[in-house]
């Protein structure tokens, strides 16, 4: 996979995952084209098509898209069930998923991204696993939280 | 806006809304009273001590707001201010629950709903007062989330933001959303309702969105899932409110000069604010925006011990990269800690980074630890998982940095790991790894294979959480069926058959009625299966599953799912080139034409032409070409020109009769002539000009297609090309009379673009040539000042020409200059060559086009415009200095004088700027211009240059990477030389140059693997030579520079003329020629065969006439013939005498000049 992509149907750009590098003035180029071109697609056209030398699988979910570019040979089927386990694991974590916990937590929406997707390759296709790995970190974190609370109440 | 007193409150309705003041707030001096307006908006900052929130006594202070509209709706809200940390925190005091067990955790998860949430629910009960009132203005209850199911956005402009789209309130009882309740984990529950309602209208678009509630049950832990970062909460939640760009912005630059004034700060920041800002800024570079700084401080979060600083420290890093080597090192210093720290969850968090940035730096410093992480005995599984997709990214990104080593086989057997999820990022690694190495990597295939059928073969229960939807690991699946993709078929008749197997097993399974109605559970199922069919496809040897593969796809082609048509589409496509299919896939053909009428998705109906291109051979050529033709009139903008390019491809590939072929592309252009490329209307010319069967027809047919009141452009340059080549055919109808032709042409010329009229008026001066009896009228047109007086250069330079031409030219010079076009040669068509660019990788897509504009345009405008121009090219680029005298005067001994006098040069493509070669004496290498930096010749080039001595065509040159061809023809003086640059590889060169030691157009600096590149040089030999130009070829694959240099296969006897004469001619000149510099003898030993008959083709090929009958000895060749250069004629006679007991040799040349004489006698003693 070469990147992925979150936005919305207003286009905004939500969340952005490069896995090659390019300069960022190019990125912007190829997100703000891509938005374009998915955005005017209407609800019953496929899921796939073809853009400059790459395949785009794009899914709507709400009014977010979800959006990867992966590369000629690779099976789009499994890249939109990609972008379905995703939003799977997203909802779980979150709880019944909006899109606003992924404006206001973006940073967790890019540890989940890390913790299933890596370099563009699916790190680990279950849903448990991942949800453990992002759980463990959370515990760590109210470890800290607490102490920096019990910390400021010394004070 | 005002502010009403506390005890005037109404109903609970808590209209609260951060303004854009977030980074002022947390400075507020505690003396400014707790509120401040902005804008229509008021900001409530509530005091509240961090006591009372624990539960002491505490009187938070309680305000009301109520819209200045008074509308009645009013709210109250109680807030505190909390100083943990420093920022605004505020909460509903009044129901908190005070005896929680654990209170820290409560108010953590409180703190997080209302950091993040609560911001936005006040935004939408606003959002939601104004909609309503809307309704209520609009004189009905309008229901906000149907409104929005329609299609109507009449909530958008709002704020432009998605709050409603998710988060509508449509459901919500009319009297306001209930305060948030502490205790429940979720405050604001009404939204579930409201998707619940959503799903009822939208349907299954986004199932997703509304999880079976078994699934929602399931719980996450009580931990709060942000950390409280409530400043970065209120300045996200500011940046949605600014209700312009300008004022993001300026609430932007204000966030941005607050964070560099604390980074700059003297007080040291803790982690946390650190942490806080970091993620502020990496908000704002998600936004769009540039950040410049904060990198260090990113750094700085990375050495934390603290879990969530590291992590957020790793985040910024992996999405900002930045190229500051300085950086690099210490951020590689952290990573480094973080790997020795055999702490798993710091070191997935390192390999993550890695992974993201991927730069040389840090493939340098890991590429050597990372393989041994990964096959650690005692690594963690979820370690393994990072490091081998960790491998991977270093590996694609600098292969040359990882080094295989007994690493490898134990990778390989990673695919027998127990932990699914190790095999699963492992296969990745795997399948790139053997793209490269297949043959280090061998042994995967046999483990694959069980794996596979280990996974076919498993009950959709076995895996547990690797099911996807009923289906059995299907990552894993497609990840297995495409790295046996990378080989052969099994040999290992075992492990064949065990294949053949589970494709099998794959196929039946496509059949069974599905487990689920779920898309995801058919999308999964059919991943696998069009994963099974490439291999089936790939392996292109079983024709039985090769033929049910297709049966398959014919079933999806029917399917009601878009994704599936476009899919087998696709996949056919493939089949259709196999011989075991293609006969199979043919009979779809009615299905795909309908397709290819009725879908609603272009990239579908894309697809469709794709297909009926490639199922297309001779049977079906006239059926497919025509209804992609009627096609075409509807078609997309998007997909014309391709279409446009096929459908010429097909046309020339299959045409049985050539009027057909003209028939479809005069059509073409009639349908679609804007996409009509220029290499479609070469091609068509170059076609009609070498078959002399079709050039009436294509004459006539031109002829009636101009008399269509409309005609594209393009038409007209086909009409005016091949009515002045054979208008001649059809001149004895007399309704397409000579006059009848030329007034149809000119009428469209004031219509057309400037080339379009330059090709028109090189048709005038051919009417000229073949109708004697329209030279006044054309004569007239010529003269009128709208010609000789046209502003543009090229227009005016042809009309007095070609004036001037037809009134002093006799009409044999007339004849000479415009006689018919020779055949051009055969070869690739240009129009394949241009679709094979434009379906590879699109990067360089505008470049590629016009190098093939400019190929195809060479060929024939160059010959098109035959006749006084391109003599005068070339005069003034030999007579004048060239503007490349820069490159010249890198020569030892400066040109004196022009090369045109005597001087020995070659004056290698005439249509550029190139500059005469040598100076007048001593063409040596010396007097070669060499690029410093160019390698030096080849070693065996001078015998790569011998080769081509006596042929013209060939390969000149070959090696692992690279194929140079050569095609070449001479006439006279005068030769064109077209390179072949082929790449053997399947990796394209990069920065790809060839250069001549004279000056060449510059080629296309990228040759797609497999792709070749052609060059064109025109030659014009201005004196006789020695030496041959020297070519030099630099270009990049992979990282390594490839540079080499050739001598270019270009020798003097190719400007040979061959001269017949008889014996007493012969004798007679051969007794002229007897000054001693004026003969060249050698006698030298055979080194190869002395057969008559090789010999004789070998002297042909010379380019000399071998003389029959002149040598009183039958075994002695003679020849003769004259070096034509620009200079002068150089007449030559050669005298070979075979001895062939002794295996020798004799050779004797005599020419009026000394230098050619001795070239030639050293050239052909090679030969022999």
């Amino acid at each position: 996979m070469r990147f992925m992509l979150l936005f919305s149907r207003q286009g905004k750009l939500r969340l952005q995952k490069w896995y090659t590098a390019a300069a960022e003035r190019d990125r912007k180029k190829m997100v703000r084209e891509l938005m374009q071109v998915v955005l005017a697609r209407k609800p019953k056209m496929c899921s796939f098509l073809e853009w400059r030398d790459l395949k785009i699988v794009y899914k709507r979910y709400a009014s977010l898209y979800f959006c990867c570019a992966v590369e000629e040979q690779d099976n789009e089927l499994v890249t939109l069930e990609v972008i379905h386990r995703f939003v799977e694991l997203l909802d779980k974590y979150f709880g019944s998923v909006c899109e606003l916990d992924i404006i206001f937590n973006f940073e967790k929406a890019y540890f989940i991204l890390d913790e299933f997707l890596m370099g563009g390759e699916i790190q680990d296709t279950s849903k448990k696993s991942v949800l453990k790995a992002i759980e463990q970190a959370d515990l760590l974190q109210e470890v800290a939280m607490i102490q920096s609370v019990v910390l400021s109440l010394g004070q | 806006m005002e502010l009403i007193s506390p005890q005037r409150r109404t109903n609970n309705f808590w209209a609260f809304e951060f303004a854009p003041l977030a980074s002022g707030v947390t400075e507020r001096p505690a003396a400014e009273p707790p509120y401040r307006t902005i804008g229509s908006k008021l900001c409530v900052l509530g005091r509240k001590s961090f006591d009372g929130l624990l539960g002491h006594s505490h009187s938070g202070t309680r305000y009301r707001l109520q819209e200045a509209s008074g509308e009645g709706r009013g709210g109250e809200y109680d807030h505190w201010r909390q100083h943990l940390g420093e920022d605004v925190f505020s909460d509903n005091g009044v129901s908190r629950p005070t005896n929680s067990l654990n209170p820290m955790k409560t108010i953590m998860a409180f703190e997080r709903r209302w950091a993040a949430r609560e911001v936005m629910g006040t935004q939408e009960s606003q959002r939601e007062t104004d909609s309503r009132r809307a309704g209520r203005i609009a004189g009905h209850e309008s229901h906000p989330f149907e409104c929005r199911a329609r299609g109507d956005s009449g909530d958008e402009k709002l704020c432009g933001c998605l709050v409603r789209s998710l988060r509508s309130p449509a459901s919500l009882p009319s009297n306001a959303a209930p305060p948030p309740r502490p205790g429940r984990r979720r405050p604001q529950r009404p939204q579930r309702r409201r998707r619940e309602v959503r799903g009822a209208v939208r349907g299954k678009a986004d199932s997703c969105w509304r999880l079976p509630a078994s699934r929602r049950s399931i719980k996450m832990p009580a931990v709060s899932k942000g950390d409280g970062m409530r400043g970065l909460a209120v300045f996200i939640s500011d940046i949605r409110n600014c209700k312009s760009k300008e004022a993001e912005i300026k609430r932007i630059n204000k966030e941005l000069a607050n964070i560099r004034s604390k980074f700059k700060g003297d007080k040291a920041l803790d982690g946390y604010s650190k942490k806080k800002y970091v993620c502020k800024l990496l908000f704002i570079f998600l936004l769009g925006h540039d950040i410049d700084f904060g990198h260090m401080e990113a750094v700085n979060l990375l050495s934390s011990n603290k879990y969530t600083e590291k992590q957020i420290g790793y985040l910024f890093i992996s999405v900002l990269v930045n190229s500051n080597s300085e950086l690099i090192r210490l951020i590689n210093n952290a990573i480094k800690n973080d790997l020795a720290s055999r702490n798993p969850t710091f070191m997935c968090l390192a390999l993550h980074c890695i992974a993201n940035v991927g730069s040389r730096e840090m493939a340098e410093a890991f590429a050597g630890e990372i393989p041994r992480i990964l096959v650690a005995g005692d690594t963690m599984d979820s370690v393994k998982q990072s490091a081998a997709l960790c491998l991977l990214r270093l590996y694609k990104t600098s292969p040359d940095l990882v080094l295989m080593g007994e690493w490898t086989s134990r990778v390989v057997h990673l695919l027998n790991d127990q932990h699914m999820g190790v095999v699963t990022a492992a296969i990745s690694l795997i399948t790139c790894l053997s793209q490269k190495n297949p043959d280090e990597f061998k042994t995967c295939v046999s483990l694959a294979v069980s794996r596979l059928s280990r996974i076919v073969s498993s009950a959709s229960t076995d895996l547990q959480d690797y099911t996807y939807y009923f289906v059995p690991a299907p990552w894993l699946s497609c990840k297995l069926l495409r790295l046996l993709q990378c080989y052969p078929p099994p040999e290992d008749g075992a492990v064949k058959g065990r294949l053949v197997e589970c494709l099998e097993t794959i196929l039946n399974k496509a059949q069974e009625p599905p487990k689920s109605k779920k898309v995801q559970h058919s999308n999964a199922k059919n991943a696998i299966l069009f994963e099974a069919i490439s291999l089936i496809i790939h392996y292109d040897s079983e024709p039985n599953l090769l033929v049910r593969a297709c049966n398959q796809l014919g079933q999806f082609l029917q399917h009601r799912e878009t994704n599936l048509r476009y899919l087998a589409l696709e996949s056919m496509c493939t089949l259709a080139s196999s011989e075991f299919s293609h006969e199979a896939v043919k009979t779809h053909i009615e299905t795909v034409i309908n397709a290819l009428k009725t879908e609603r998705d272009v990239s579908v109906r894309q697809r469709a032409a794709d297909l009926l291109y490639a199922m297309c051979d001779r049977s079906n050529a006239k059926q497919i070409v025509a209804e992609m033709l009627s096609y075409l009139e509807t078609a997309d903008y998007s997909i014309r020109e391709e279409m446009v390019l096929k459908v010429a491809i097909l046309a020339e590939k299959y045409a049985v009769d050539y009027s057909w072929y003209v028939d479809t592309i005069l059509n073409l252009i009639r349908i679609a002539g804007d996409y009509v490329s220029e290499e479609v209307w070469y091609r068509v010319i170059q076609i009609v000009i070498n078959r002399d069967d079709v050039q009436g027809y294509a004459a006539k047919t031109v002829f009636e297609a101009l008399q269509a009141p409309a005609c594209h452009e393009n038409m007209v340059k086909v009409g005016g090309y091949i009515l002045g080549e054979f208008g001649n055919l059809i001149a004895g109808d007399p309704r397409s009379s000579p006059l009848v032709q030329f007034n149809l042409l000119h009428s469209k010329f004031h219509l057309c673009s400037v080339p379009t009229r330059a090709l028109l008026l090189s048709a005038y001066i051919k009417f000229i040539n073949l109708f004697p009896e329209t030279k006044a009228t054309i004569q007239e047109v010529l003269r009128c000042d709208s010609q000789i007086r046209n502003s543009d250069v090229e227009l005016q330079q042809r009309a007095v020409e070609y004036l001037k031409l037809s009134s002093i030219a006799s009409t044999d010079v007339l004849a000479t200059v415009l006689e018919e076009m020779p055949p051009f040669p055969e070869r690739e068509s240009s129009i394949l060559a241009k679709l094979k660019k434009k379906k590879g990788p699109g990067a360089v897509s505008v470049s590629d086009l016009d190098e093939g504009k400019r190929d195809g345009g060479g060929e024939l405008n160059g010959a098109g415009e035959r006749g006084p121009e391109s003599s005068v090219v070339a005069t003034s680029n030999t007579s004048t200095p060239s503007p490349s005298a820069d490159l010249l005067g890198l020569r030892s001994a400066p040109p004196v004088g022009s090369a045109a006098q005597g001087a020995g040069s070659l004056l290698v493509d005439v249509f550029s700027e190139a500059g005469p070669l040598a100076p007048a004496s001593g063409v040596n290498d010396d007097g070669f211009l060499s690029s410093e930096d160019s390698a030096p010749p080849l070693p065996e080039s001078d015998e790569l240059l011998n080769k081509f001595v006596c042929k013209n065509n060939g390969v000149l040159f070959e090696n692992q990477l690279l194929q140079i061809g050569i095609k070449s023809e001479y006439r006279q003086n005068l030769g064109r030389m077209y390179l072949f640059y082929g790449n053997k590889t399947s990796v394209q060169f990069v920065n790809f140059t060839s250069t001549l030691n004279v000056q060449t157009k510059p080629v296309d600096p990228l040759v797609e693997g497999g792709a070749q590149l052609q060059q064109v040089l025109n030659i014009e030999c201005l004196s006789d030579f020695s030496d041959a130009p020297l070519l030099n070829i630099r270009f990049r694959y992979g990282g390594a520079l490839q540079n080499l240099t050739l001598k270019l296969p270009l020798t003097i006897n190719k400007f040979f003329q061959p001269t017949e004469m008889g014996s007493q001619d012969f004798f007679q000149r051969w007794k002229q020629l007897s000054l001693p510099q004026q003969e060249a003898q050698k006698i030298f030993k055979a080194n190869h065969s002395m057969d008559k008959e090789v010999l004789k083709a070998k002297l042909l090929g010379l380019g000399m006439a071998l003389l029959e009958n002149v040598d009183p000895n039958p075994e002695n060749f003679v020849c003769a013939g004259v070096v034509q250069t620009k200079a002068q004629q150089v007449g030559c006679l050669l005298r070979l005498e075979p001895n062939i007991q002794a295996q020798m040799y004799r050779l004797t040349l005599r020419s009026s000049k000394d230098t050619v004489s001795k070239r030639l006698c050293d050239l052909l003693a090679e030969q022999f």
